[in-house]
């Protein structure tokens, strides 16, 4: 633990104390742990009749209907990612303690890559079909983006206030990051932040698909996503949420909560390369793990570990890898560098949410999950990716990478207390 | 159909959409009042009651209906051929 000196009248350092996440691999935080520690993967075989002519039908699908898990009446009114949203946050608060929170001095951040496409296809069959006077009331207010954000906020009474960063696949971590702004900048003492995505459905699947970005290994859909591995073919989608209860050190020591981490600092950058391709060079992603560790005032030596970005496609994996490398230096070889992805498919928007829950796991406990299906060692990547199994490891401070289409690139770091 | 039949039906939507209690959707309970029903969720009791009852409720005359006695009326009165 560094002991920084604390600014006066500034709000200290920014902790972690509550964690929730719905995931492939499990339906909470500790399940998903207990799965990625296993090195169980999440994907399966899409059954339903629309993916049959499908060149890619595997996904890695939330294995129990969130409306199982809500009430009746709430669930009838939300779309999928928000049913997630909801069930990671109430997760999330209750590991926190349930605090009792001034409204005004609590804030809820939720990012989503796509929003609600799943009930906006849904309807659109419902109007083509059935007529304008059977499309659900609620299909706006369901399809919006900031609606998982709105659901939470609506739950906990959050009104500092209610934001929704859109950047694809670093959304989930975009909005750790600007959660880590307004705790830092005095607009809120607690903010429940995340990503949340559910949009599993014929068309994205079939746009990923057209671009080539998604692995096709449909006889084997535990193999298909395989991060940093020679034979890895594109990435797997997925779904989920994944949340933090983040708070300044201050409010959370006042009411006597457990701090799992700190979140010690983000790095956010831009490409402006191309709309979908990684720079090659993984400059973008460079300079947000080192903007990462300046914010943290951290120094390479302190990086225990990565929690890869990682999704599986040949170039981005790769981009990754050097960014990784150019940061590290001498230490990439001692570095562990694991891919969540490789067992849950890539939860886009929801993915960086559930791998900051992942990464504070890691920095808590010591431990970090494999990488599976690392068959082949790929030469263009040269890190230690973890394939044996989970390994206990000495961590002061982890990266948790997110990058989306756009150019966008958020590094999150995470530092052990005590 | 009675009156309590249509008041019946009337409240097993209310209960489905909304989840109030179907004993408390009697006659001169207010929608938005009393029973806390939001706008959203009065437009898709009109459209179940449209479908369980066969009649049409146009926009006009549902934001006249403020109670289950006046939407039992209505539904009543809509569904006597011309």
């Amino acid at each position: 633990m560094t002991d920084r000196p604390v600014a006066l009248g500034g709000p200290g350092r920014i902790v972690v104390t509550g964690l929730g996440a719905v995931t492939p691999v499990g339906d909470d935080a500790p399940a998903t742990w207990a799965a990625l520690l296993a090195g169980r993967s999440g994907v399966a075989l899409l059954t339903d009749d629309r993916y049959a002519e499908m060149p890619v039908r595997i996904a890695g699908t939330v294995k129990t209907d969130p409306a199982e898990r809500l009430d009746r009446i709430e669930a009838r009114t939300l779309d999928r990612g928000q049913r997630f949203a909801l069930l990671a946050a109430r997760e999330a608060w209750a590991d926190a303690g349930s605090p009792v929170v001034d409204p005004d001095r609590l804030a809820v951040v939720v990012g989503t890559g796509v929003g609600g496409a799943i009930t906006m296809l849904d309807q659109w069959d419902v109007l083509r079909e059935q007529g304008v006077r059977r499309v659900s009331p609620y299909v706006v207010p369901m399809l919006m983006p900031n609606g998982p954000a709105a659901t939470v906020a609506l739950e906990l009474g959050a009104r500092a206030q209610v934001r929704t960063p859109v950047s694809a696949c670093a959304s989930g971590a975009d909005a750790i990051a600007l959660a880590l702004d307004l705790l830092r900048s005095g607009a809120a003492d607690v903010v429940v932040a995340g990503g949340a995505e559910a949009c599993i459905h014929p068309l994205p699947l079939a746009g990923f698909s057209q671009m080539r970005a998604l692995s096709t290994r449909n006889d084997d859909p535990t193999a298909a996503s395989r991060p940093f591995d020679a034979g890895r073919d594109g990435f797997v989608m997925g779904e989920g949420a994944g949340l933090l209860v983040l708070e300044t050190e201050a409010h959370a020591r006042a009411r006597g909560a457990r701090c799992y981490a700190e979140l010690a600092g983000a790095g956010v950058t831009a490409d402006a390369h191309h709309m979908t391709a990684p720079e090659p060079t993984g400059s973008g992603a460079t300079r947000a793990m080192r903007e990462a560790l300046a914010a943290a005032e951290a120094d390479v030596e302190a990086i225990g570990y990565v929690n890869g970005h990682a999704t599986s496609t040949p170039v981005g994996d790769v981009a990754e890898a050097q960014a990784i490398r150019s940061v590290l230096g001498a230490r990439a070889p001692g570095v562990p560098v694991s891919a969540t992805k490789s067992m849950t498919g890539h939860l886009l928007g929801a993915a960086g949410g559930v791998e900051a829950v992942v990464t504070v796991l890691s920095v808590h406990e010591r431990r970090v999950h494999p990488t599976i299906n690392y068959d082949k060692p790929d030469e263009a990547i040269e890190l230690d990716v973890v394939p044996e199994g989970a390994r206990s490891v000495v961590i002061d401070v982890a990266l948790s990478n997110s990058f989306g289409f756009g150019g966008h690139n958020v590094c999150l770091a995470f530092r052990r207390i005590g | 159909m009675t009156d309590a039949e249509y008041l019946a039906g009337l409240a097993e939507i209310v209960n489905e959409i909304t989840g109030i209690s179907a004993d408390a959707v009697t006659p001169d309970v207010r929608f938005t009042d009393d029973l806390d029903v939001d706008s959203l969720s009065m437009v898709e009791i009109a459209l179940a009651a449209e479908e369980k009852f066969g009649v049409r409720i146009p926009d006009s005359d549902l934001v006249k209906l403020k109670t289950p006695g006046d939407a039992v009326a209505f539904i009543k009165q809509a569904g006597v051929p011309a």
